[in-house]
């Protein structure tokens, strides 16, 4: 278990990352959580791996005017503690919290994470329901932003390109006061997610997300469900979710669709106790 | 002796491993050593077509073809109907399971010679697969062993008639269950380096072992060497758990490349190799049907067993080691009147089966606890009162059971009464139902077993075996300085050895436990041993230092009568010195006498030495038996199929325990290990043969919040048999938890119907279970 030969470039500007970005089998090691045991299984084969998290515009975390942004190679600890000044929403501290070890939270970054995008993790979930706008930018410093719900296009894959890397998370600040619903399923503490439930309304945004996540695609959107809790108030019964997660994903097995829809429902009633 | 049997002293071994300066095989530093990488089949069976070398780095990749004089691992069985297995270190003609070895590559650094391994081409071609045992029996199975009839190693039977029984028993209770296939997952896998020591004209290896001088034999035997041409070292190792307990193909290949490249050569077993190659113990399956009278009484047990022990038989202990403990231990600790039981141990496309921790037991025990538990529902008694009902009681004791096996000392059903006292079984009904308001569903469940320790020659006879473990020898010196020195063959693979067989010389020779020094595992410096494996480490090592000790003590009381001048009979050995009366002279007084000063002692000294080698065995050579009742209460999430253990206490009897808080330890690390067993534990393999378990995201071990905080209690009822009373402890824990927590699950699954019979119980398998109930309920309700 150890990688090909590869060369390990720290940059020094994200100018230069970029740069290096865009030569044919180089990539962004920002945590090395999840790309360290790829490495190591040959499951990737770089010829470079270029180090970002000690630029220091990626690790900011900071308000413009109405909006929330996090730097990329903010470590999941750093958000888990929240010492850094400004108010995180605090579903994403709650999620932080759980996500695998303190050890592994203390180098796994969140943009690395949703660059990774597995969909057992728990930050491409917990970003769409939330509303995230990721900001990424190109070899030639162009930046573009893309919102978390259309970023992932499946597991495993989403909308960057060879020479492109995310740098910031941006969500509104008022996102801090949303009520929301957060439940996880796993085997084990620390263990990858086998279903994820979530919930984000915000009343005065007039925003009402549910998202299901850990279904080995892309977190799942259920905006027909959002909208009638947004509007009713109450939670839908388990039934109704059991027939729209069967029409959603009509290849989940039943074991599964249980444990999706027991996620899904607990979140609902973290926000809706019935 | 403050420090000897029985003192709770913490383990000299913790401060080396607390401070990181212990020295595993990966821990070695050696000039000029390189670092091995295998090419590992990736099919389940497959003829080999060809192999290509990468161009310019022949010499140093190997296929079996270079591997001139190395012969295969074949372990032989006394047994008349065995079919004996070929495991050629690297595989010659065919592969039978992934991860199978076919060539081996040095380089510098192990990254290089995985690009070597990466750079072979092995041609391939497929064979049909057996992923069960059900397909390999099947009628005109391809065959993994060209020359054999079918795919058995063995079948074995035992036979009472149950004819009469049958007819006439008011209840019968019929049961198929299942055990998954595990890895052991120690801490430190596998190891071994390899040098040629030119002075010594000497193959040194240095490996990560349980049995350091059973490796000595088993690697002469394969290289053509004599055993003197062979030093076996076992460094610090960091789990062994029986994994570490048979001659494995890498140690040879390690070895010879070691002698012809003229250099130092190591190979580390990595994380993947480990779930695949090593996914080789547990996976059992039953049919049982019980018959027991309207109270619950026992009456007779007929049992088939099959054991899926992969591709080829590990040396020395046979693919059919575990297949006959599974048939000699399924009556466990019950008194059994009658009892058939066929076993078969089934060759598969897998690693070879090697013996885990508890060996069959944790098997048969979950199998026998089960249906106990469906005998009490059968009968509409409490569980725990059938069971106890059925133990064989402290009035019956020696009692020797329907398999034959001796159990010592104990009274099994105090150990059961004791249990549900801990966990106070009495008011367990009334939390049930309190629980069960608002919407919680809790179970109780029980497991009793017995751990046979220490058994020797006739019983390891009996099941065939090649090689067999008798006596055990020791060595106990006292050093110039006044210390103490123990030599043992055995080896401390995190049990605590090193300190309890220190313990028992400190009882002796009335020496702080600081003082004495204890080398193990190290074939060029320790006495003989068949190494640590059965529980056999604490009564035949802790014997053995024990006998030595004694002479020794002997031998110190006479050259301190001496100097003394009075009778030795007149002396004392106490506090480090012996005495007369008042007037003493030391240890070390003693020593420097007898090493630097022997003008002071008279002529006729007797010149035996300071130096005792002696041999023990118990004075019954069937075992000593330890036994234990475990509790659980579990609280089943019925919507996620999680289990949470709410409560978790063991009640045991070792005989004497030489240091309780070692025993704790046992106690809390295998019950851990059973906890594994029981809900986590599993390699899953695809219809191709395929490990789909190869990382520990996909191969859930327990972590520390998956784990109870154990309680635990203790009676001590000594053997007669065995010195100082010890019984062997070390598999005991991880035994019963399978049977206990499951009996829990089923128990808070009455309700919905469901029943789990395969373990791990996964949260898949518990909502499968209530799934299936409950489409049973409907149709049935549709039907009406």
């Amino acid at each position: 278990m150890k990688p090909v030969p590869f060369s390990h470039n720290i940059a020094d500007t994200l100018q230069l990352a970029s740069k290096a970005l865009n030569t044919d089998g180089s990539k962004i090691i920002a945590g090395g959580q999840s790309i360290g045991p790829m490495l190591n299984l040959r499951l990737v084969r770089p010829t470079t791996l270029i180090g970002v998290t000690r630029l220091e515009e990626l690790q900011k975390i900071h308000i413009i005017g109405d909006t929330l942004s996090i730097g990329a190679a903010v470590t999941h600890a750093r958000i888990e503690d929240g010492i850094d000044g400004v108010d995180l929403p605090p579903m994403m501290r709650h999620v932080a919290r759980s996500i695998a070890y303190r050890a592994v939270r203390n180098k796994g970054t969140l943009g690395g994470s949703l660059a990774h995008a597995d969909p057992a993790a728990d930050w491409v979930t917990t970003m769409t329901a939330l509303d995230a706008q990721l900001v990424i930018r190109d070899a030639r410093g162009k930046s573009r932003r893309e919102p978390m719900a259309s970023f992932m296009r499946g597991a495993y894959r989403t909308g960057l390109q060879q020479d492109e890397c995310i740098t910031a998370v941006e969500m509104p600040v008022a996102m801090g006061q949303a009520l929301w619903g957060y439940d996880k399923i796993c085997r084990k503490v620390g263990e990858f997610a086998d279903a994820i439930g979530a919930i984000v309304i915000h009343p005065d945004l007039k925003y009402a997300r549910v998202v299901v996540g850990a279904t080995e695609d892309a977190p799942l959107l259920l905006p027909d469900m959002a909208r009638e809790i947004a509007r009713t108030a109450t939670a839908p019964s388990l039934g109704d979710i059991d027939s729209t997660l069967a029409t959603y994903l009509p290849g989940a097995s039943r074991v599964k669709r249980q444990l999706l829809k027991t996620a899904l429902s607990r979140a609902i009633a973290k926000v809706i106790p019935s | 002796m403050k420090t000897g049997i029985g003192a709770k002293v913490p383990r000299k071994e913790d401060a080396r491993h607390l401070n990181g300066t212990a020295q595993f095989v990966g821990d070695i530093k050696m000039s000029h050593l390189w670092e091995a990488a295998y090419v590992r089949s990736p099919l389940a069976h497959a003829k080999i077509k060809s192999i290509t070398k990468p161009e310019g780095f022949e010499d140093r990749v190997f296929s079996m073809a270079d591997m001139v004089g190395l012969g295969p691992i074949a372990a032989q069985s006394t047994l008349p109907t065995y079919n004996q297995s070929n495991h050629w270190p690297l595989a010659k003609d065919k592969v039978r399971f992934v991860g199978e070895c076919i060539v081996m590559c040095v380089a510098p650094t192990r990254a290089e010679a995985e690009d070597l391994a990466e750079a072979v081409i092995v041609d391939l071609e497929p064979l049909p697969v057996h992923v069960t045992v059900d397909t390999a029996l099947a009628p005109n199975a391809e065959k993994l062993h060209d020359e054999w009839e079918n795919n058995l190693f063995l079948t074995t039977q035992f036979d009472t008639d149950l004819t009469e029984i049958r007819k006439t028993a008011a209840v019968v209770v019929e049961r198929e269950y299942s055990t998954a296939r595990q890895c052991m997952a120690p801490m430190e896998g596998k190891g071994a380096l390899a040098y040629w020591d030119g002075k010594a004209d000497q193959l040194v290896i240095y490996t990560s072992t349980q049995v350091p001088h059973l490796i000595r034999t088993g690697l002469a035997e394969c290289m053509g060497l004599d055993q003197g041409e062979v030093r076996v070292i076992a460094p610090d190792v960091g789990g062994g758990f029986g994994y570490k307990c048979v001659l494995q193909p890498e140690e040879l290949t390690v070895g010879w490349a070691a002698k012809h490249l003229g250099r130092p050569i190591r190979w580390t077993e990595d994380r993947r190799e480990h779930l695949t190659a090593g996914a080789n113990t547990r996976e059992h399956k039953y049919k049982m049907t019980a018959y027991a009278d309207d109270t619950g009484r026992l009456l007779g047990v007929d049992a088939d067993i099959w054991v899926d022990v992969g591709a080829y038989s590990v040396w020395p202990f046979t693919a059919c080691l575990e297949a006959a403990q599974a048939g000699g231990n399924l009556p466990g600790p019950y008194d059994l009147g009658a009892y058939a039981c066929r076993t078969y141990s089934v060759a598969t496309n897998k690693p070879g089966f090697t013996p885990y921790r508890g060996v069959a037991r944790p098997g048969v025990c979950f199998a026998m606890e089960l249906t106990i538990d469906a005998i009490a529902r059968a009968v509409g008694r409490d569980p725990l009162d059938v069971r106890r009902l059925n133990l064989v009681p402290g009035s019956k004791m020696p009692y020797t059971n329907i398999t034959g096996k001796f159990y010592d000392t104990g009274d099994y059903p105090e150990a059961a009464r004791q249990a549900a006292e801990m966990i106070d079984a009495k008011s367990f009904a009334k939390r049930k139902a309190e629980a069960a308001s608002t919407g919680r569903h809790l179970g109780i469940g029980f497991s009793s077993f017995t751990e046979q320790s220490a058994h020797g020659t006739k019983v390891f006879a009996s099941w065939g075996l090649a090689l067999v473990p008798g006596y055990e020898q020791a060595m106990v010196k006292l050093a110039p300085t006044g210390s103490v020195e123990v030599k043992s063959g055995n080896q401390t693979t995190g049990q605590g050895l090193e300190t309890t067989i220190a313990q028992v010389a400190s009882d002796w020779l009335s020496l702080d436990i600081s003082s004495i020094k204890v080398t193990m595992g190290d074939t060029g410096m320790t006495p003989y041993s068949t190494g640590a494996y059965a529980s056999r480490g604490m009564v035949m090592a802790g014997g053995a230092v024990s006998k030595a000790s004694e002479e020794l003590a002997r031998r110190i009381r006479v050259l301190g009568a001496h100097l003394l001048q009075c009778k030795a009979e007149e002396t004392e050995l106490k506090d480090g010195a012996v005495f007369r009366g008042a007037a003493s002279v030391s240890l070390k007084q003693i020593a420097q006498a007898w090493y630097l000063r022997p003008d002071l002692l008279p002529d006729n000294i007797e010149t035996t030495g300071m130096e005792v080698t002696e041999g023990y065995k118990p004075t019954i050579d069937t075992g000593v038996f330890t036994y234990a009742t475990h509790a659980a209460v579990v609280e089943v999430d019925i919507e996620t199929g999680k289990v949470d253990i709410l409560d978790y206490v063991i009640f045991e009897d070792c005989g004497t325990r030489v240091n309780p808080l070692i025993l704790d330890g046992q106690s809390y690390g295998g019950a851990a290990q059973g906890i594994g067993t029981a809900l986590f534990e599993e390699v899953i393999y695809d219809s191709a043969g395929q490990p789909l378990t190869s990382t520990l995201a996909d191969y859930i071990l327990p972590g520390p919040a998956e784990l109870p905080s154990f309680r635990l209690g203790h009676s001590e009822s000594p053997s007669p048999y065995s010195r100082h009373g010890i019984k062997g402890v070390g598999e005991g824990a991880a035994i019963a938890p399978s049977g206990a927590l499951v009996n829990a699950i089923n128990d808070a699954l009455t309700p919905f119907g469901a029943e789990i019979n395969s373990i791990p119980a996964t949260p898949h398998r518990i909502l499968q279970a209530i799934f299936d109930a409950r489409d049973a309920r409907e149709m049935l309700e549709a039907a009406e």
